[in-house]
């Protein structure tokens, strides 16, 4: 029985969603990167002739990955893993650094970054240590080896700098947290980043008194057998310190740009015509699109060329402007539609390996879809990572095609497993 | 838990993006214009203003090109300031206050930096235009006056101030509108409607091609043409004849309501608020307070009628029956209506209805007034139903008129006299000074000439106009509706008779053209104003009402010029004058048109500015 058809098991429904998404992205792309005469749509030297091709291209590699063992991934996990670390490492030695981050690799007019490619060895080295028997996240050895798993790419990422790719990262916590990890970890971060961002708000002062009050009435009002005298304290002394330090680090940490962005956020002293001018023209091109949008090739804004980069992290604002609010709903409809299935598929796996490979999937697709769109209407600071499937670029094309069809192998192979 | 958490955070995260995307796109609507302001450039096509004819058909009012530099202030680049504000003879302070203000208005748009240049600074500046990035030259149309009468009349355009702008979309910045006379009253017909032009910019404010292919692209339509009912040659020499006095003329056409002459005094050539100088030259006549060139005296002074008035109290009387073509009072030199109350008069004896108008006896009209307020049971009633009377000949009302609406005039009524006198006890004698023309009441000049027309009509006027004829278009109905009074057609015959004898026994006599039948009224009328906070009296104002000829008229006029004295001393003469101009074609009362063109008041009015103390109502002809 082993190896019956493929085609017969495969997840076909997500496999609509892939290409839906992979399409509508092409037109919008098309849209936004339409010179004032039209050529061929297979014009490779128009940005949407070249995203065909990669489409194109990404046809026989999705037919090889269907075709592969899917034992290989899980065999060849620490090779998947290395190469991703190597091709990282490699960047200082023979990348091109463009605008002071060294992200690509340039051959020719072809462009490769790496960093795209390393989630999907990540995901299956960790996917691969957690599914061993013997590991159990509650114990500490373990956390540190699935930290040290994850943090190893991501200061290599950091390293050329490229925060936002590094921040992708960060969703793999959701999948240990799922395979066992202790919650506090996930809430210890949560609480951070919410600190973090109120400090930045009003004075430390307020906070510090505000967290003093809360613990102080969690000590009185509680029963004495959930006070804890130490804890409460160090909880104190750490959440003045982290608090106070935020300050430090807004001045003394972050790049300029970075502070930039941050203050963009929260409007402290914008010019809209310098840093604050991404921010505004993308909000201006969705905001004027209206429940039905301007029509398909009719957005102002997209002719134009207001909002810079639009054929790749800003693509979005095309669907915002010419689709509109409707348009919009449909684009976030089939990606949510797409996680929900990942995880689904993902829970019915039988072994753990391909469980936790496609909880690595839902969590790496879900942090680029959230940052991506989030940066665009005023939600989270701006962070280039491409929006999944449809932001221009091969590289991106072919790391998540990549991601999403071992998953969508495995789902399909699950009925030889044992 | 473990299994829900990534679900969970998904669908919140997505209800999170969906709920900000809702408001940004449907709540908050600014970003639509924001966008527009981005991407889309609108031009308009400005089309040319109609013309304005008299009613002869002669061109009056045409157009000539006008040049505006406008300034982006966003596109400004690398100007040489020095450069530009010598070429353009501006100083720096201007150029710097103009950028700010355009800066302000929108740092995108167009704005006006130097406006109405002619065609010779236009070619100067457009030969190096191209040094100066940011600015750009549009055209416009301008008025060219063929004529220097009729300011008051046209009116005059000018660029759309802020207020304009915030409560009618269809103008921009720099646009221009019609402000007073035709110009403002037919301003939708005159300016046509511009064309617009949306434009898709790219993000370097360059012009990449039409949005949307132009569906919504419109082209300019002509302003149409209209004719006036001005007779431009009377209205100049209406103008003329008010050398150096203030007051103001009017001339109707009984039979339409047409508008002949519409002259105030003093104007101005229309000629001096076009072009660059308009602001200074408006700036100045707008606050001359003294002799105010901009205030329509015609529709806007509000003058205690005099004399002329007898004719409506005469007529009133008739209709109430409370005398007839025969009745006589005795005048002893003046009417007593009360213990120690006394109406001087200049007349004496016995005296009818037509003695009493032609001779302007101030006592007959008293004793008429007084009946006619005395017939009903209490002074009330009666002054109701005499201002009734008073009101169907559109007194104490705006005329509705076809210029600015002007002012209402006074009519006295019973409520009126209820603030004076809460309690009542006013009765026909404590009014008395309204039966000539004095007292409560008052009335413009237009007003007057419309209550001779009626006259002349013999109970019915039209609703005066200036307006004669708009292409395509029939005027207004209320011009083309007689409008009776409450004065039955008999009554006028006698009074008619008694206003053309003042031209031959009474106090016009001196004032016959010869060949015309002229029926006429001459008014004296106190008048008083305030210097330094004390009210003083001043010099009468010489007033004359008429119409000619007396069978089938063909115009009725009214005169007035403030302080003149005697009403035959200069508003009839200007009355003969000018009925002879419209009626003849020609004058040939040559030596008084030759002392009307070259004397005038200017002594008069200067004596009440000088600050010493004078006389009034001298005998002397200066």
């Amino acid at each position: 029985m082993k190896n019956q058809s493929v085609t017969n098991n495969i997840d076909w429904i997500t496999i609509l969603i892939y290409t839906v998404l992979v399409l509508i992205g092409w037109m919008t792309i098309y849209s936004a990167s339409l010179p004032k005469e039209t050529t061929s749509i297979f014009d490779i030297g128009q940005i949407y002739g070249k995203q065909i091709l990669f489409i194109i291209f990404s046809i026989p590699l999705i037919i090889v990955l269907l075709t592969l063992d899917a034992k290989i991934y899980d065999k060849y996990a620490l090779v998947f893993y290395g190469i991703g670390l190597l091709l990282l490492a490699g960047l200082f030695v023979a990348g091109k650094t463009i605008k002071g981050q060294t992200n690509w690799y340039s051959f020719g007019g072809f462009s490769l970054q790496p960093s795209e490619f390393a989630k999907i060895g990540t995901a299956l080295i960790l996917s691969k240590f957690l599914s061993d028997v013997q590991i159990n996240l509650k114990n500490t050895n373990h956390q540190l080896i699935a930290f040290g798993i994850i943090c190893l790419p991501v200061f290599l990422i950091m390293m050329q700098p490229d925060a936002g790719s590094a921040m992708i990262f960060a969703s793999l916590f959701l999948v240990l947290y799922r395979e066992g990890l202790p919650g506090w970890y996930l809430a210890t971060g949560a609480i951070a980043i919410v600190l973090f961002l109120l400090a930045l708000l009003v004075k430390p002062q307020y906070i510090v008194l505000f967290t003093l009050i809360i613990i102080l009435a969690q000590f009185f009002l509680t029963r004495r057998a959930f006070r804890n005298p130490i804890l409460s304290t160090i909880i104190f002394i750490v959440i003045t310190g982290f608090v106070f330090s935020v300050d430090f680090v807004y001045e003394n940490v972050l790049e300029s740009h970075q502070k930039d962005r941050i203050n963009v956020l929260f409007d402290k002293n914008v010019d809209q015509q310098a840093e604050g001018y991404n921010l505004n023209q993308s909000m201006i091109a969705i905001g004027s699109g209206g429940w039905f949008g301007k029509g398909y090739l009719e957005g102002t804004q997209t002719k134009g060329g207001f909002v810079p980069e639009q054929h790749t992290d800003y693509i979005f604002t095309t669907v915002g402007e010419e689709w509109g609010f409707v348009g919009g709903l449909v684009v976030i409809g089939l990606f949510v539609t797409l996680l929900l299935r990942i995880i689904y598929l993902a829970e019915r796996q039988k072994s753990k390996f391909s469980r936790t490979y496609g909880y690595c999937v839902a969590a790496i697709l879900f942090m680029h879809f959230f940052v991506n769109i989030t940066m665009l209407i005023k939600l989270f600071p701006t962070i280039g990572v491409p929006l999944p499937f449809f932001s221009y670029g091969g590289s991106s094309l072919w790391a998540f095609t990549i991601l999403l069809f071992i998953f969508i192998k495995m789902d399909a192979n699950k009925v030889n497993e044992w | 838990m473990r299994k829900v958490l990534l679900p969970i955070i998904i669908i919140a995260a997505t209800l999170i993006i969906v709920a900000r995307l809702f408001y940004l796109q449907i709540l908050d609507d600014s970003y639509i214009k924001k966008s527009d302001n981005n991407a889309i450039k609108i031009k308009y096509d400005y089309p040319e203003r109609g013309y304005i004819y008299d009613r002869h058909g002669k061109l009056m009012v045409a157009n000539q090109p006008s040049y505006d530099i406008m300034v982006t202030p966003n596109e400004m680049k690398d100007i040489d300031t020095l450069q530009l504000c010598s070429l353009l003879n501006i100083s720096k302070e201007y150029f710097i206050e103009k950028v700010k203000k355009a800066h302000v208005y929108s740092p995108r748009l167009p704005s006006v930096f130097l406006p109405q240049l002619n065609k010779r600074e236009f070619a100067a500046f457009q030969e190096k235009i191209r040094r100066f990035k940011g600015f750009d030259i549009v055209k416009r149309s301008l008025r060219d006056y063929q004529t220097n009468a009729g300011a008051n009349v046209f009116g005059y355009i000018q660029q759309v101030n802020d207020v304009i702008i915030k409560n009618n979309p269809y103008y921009k910045s720099g646009d221009l509108i019609g402000k007073q006379g035709v110009e403002q009253m037919y301003e939708d017909i005159l300016r046509g409607v511009k064309g617009v032009k949306y434009i898709q910019k790219d993000r370097f404010n360059r012009e990449i091609g039409s949005f949307k292919e132009g569906i919504y692209d419109t082209i300019a339509i002509q302003g149409q043409d209209i004719t006036l009912s001005l007779d431009m040659e009377l209205q100049k020499y209406g103008e003329a004849l008010m050398f150096e006095k203030r007051g103001g003329i009017v001339a109707i056409e009984p039979k339409t309501g047409e508008i002949l002459a519409l002259v105030t005094a003093p104007s101005y050539d229309p000629a001096i608020l076009v072009g660059r100088e308009r602001s200074k030259n408006y700036t100045r006549m707008y606050n001359d307070s003294i002799s105010k060139p901009l205030y329509d005296r015609g529709l806007l002074a509000e003058y205690p009628p005099g004399s002329p008035f007898k004719i409506l109290t005469g007529l009133i009387g008739l209709q109430e029956e409370v005398i007839d073509e025969n009745t006589t009072f005795i005048c002893h030199h003046g009417f007593s209506y009360g213990r120690g109350a006394f109406m001087k008069c200049h007349d004496s004896g016995p005296s009818k209805l037509h003695d009493g108008i032609f001779k302007s006896c101030n006592t007959y009209f008293a004793n008429t007034f007084k009946l006619t307020i005395d017939k009903y049971p209490k002074p009330q009633y009666g002054l109701d139903a005499w201002s009734n009377h008073l009101k169907s000949f559109g007194l104490g009302d705006f005329l509705g008129y076809d210029l600015p609406p002007g002012k209402k005039g006074h009519v006295p009524t019973s409520k009126f006299y209820k603030r004076f006198y809460p309690n009542g006890g006013w009765r026909s004698s404590t009014i008395i000074s309204n039966s000539i023309g004095q007292g409560e009441i008052s009335m413009t000049p237009i007003q007057l000439a419309n209550m001779m027309a009626t006259v002349a009509n013999e109970g019915y006027y039209y609703t005066p106009h200036v307006i004669k004829k708009i292409e395509g278009h029939v005027i207004d109905k209320k011009f083309r509706t007689k409008h009776y009074t409450t004065i039955d057609k008999q009554y006028f015959k006698p009074v008619i008779d008694g206003l053309f004898d003042v031209y031959n026994l009474g106090t016009a006599r001196s004032l016959k053209v010869e060949g015309i039948e002229i029926c006429g009224k001459t008014g004296t009328a106190e008048n008083f104003a305030k210097i330094n906070g004390v009210r003083t009296q001043l010099t009468d104002h010489s007033i004359f009402v008429a119409f000619a000829p007396r069978h089938d008229p063909k115009i009725a006029i009214a005169v007035f010029v403030e302080n003149g004295y005697w009403g035959a001393r200069w508003a009839g003469p200007i009355t003969s004058l000018m009925i002879e101009k419209y009626l003849k074609g020609k004058v040939t009362q040559t030596a008084r048109e030759e002392y009307m063109l070259t004397h005038g008041l200017k002594a008069e009015y200067d004596k009440v500015i000088s600050g010493q103390p004078f006389k009034i109502n001298q005998s002397y002809v200066p």
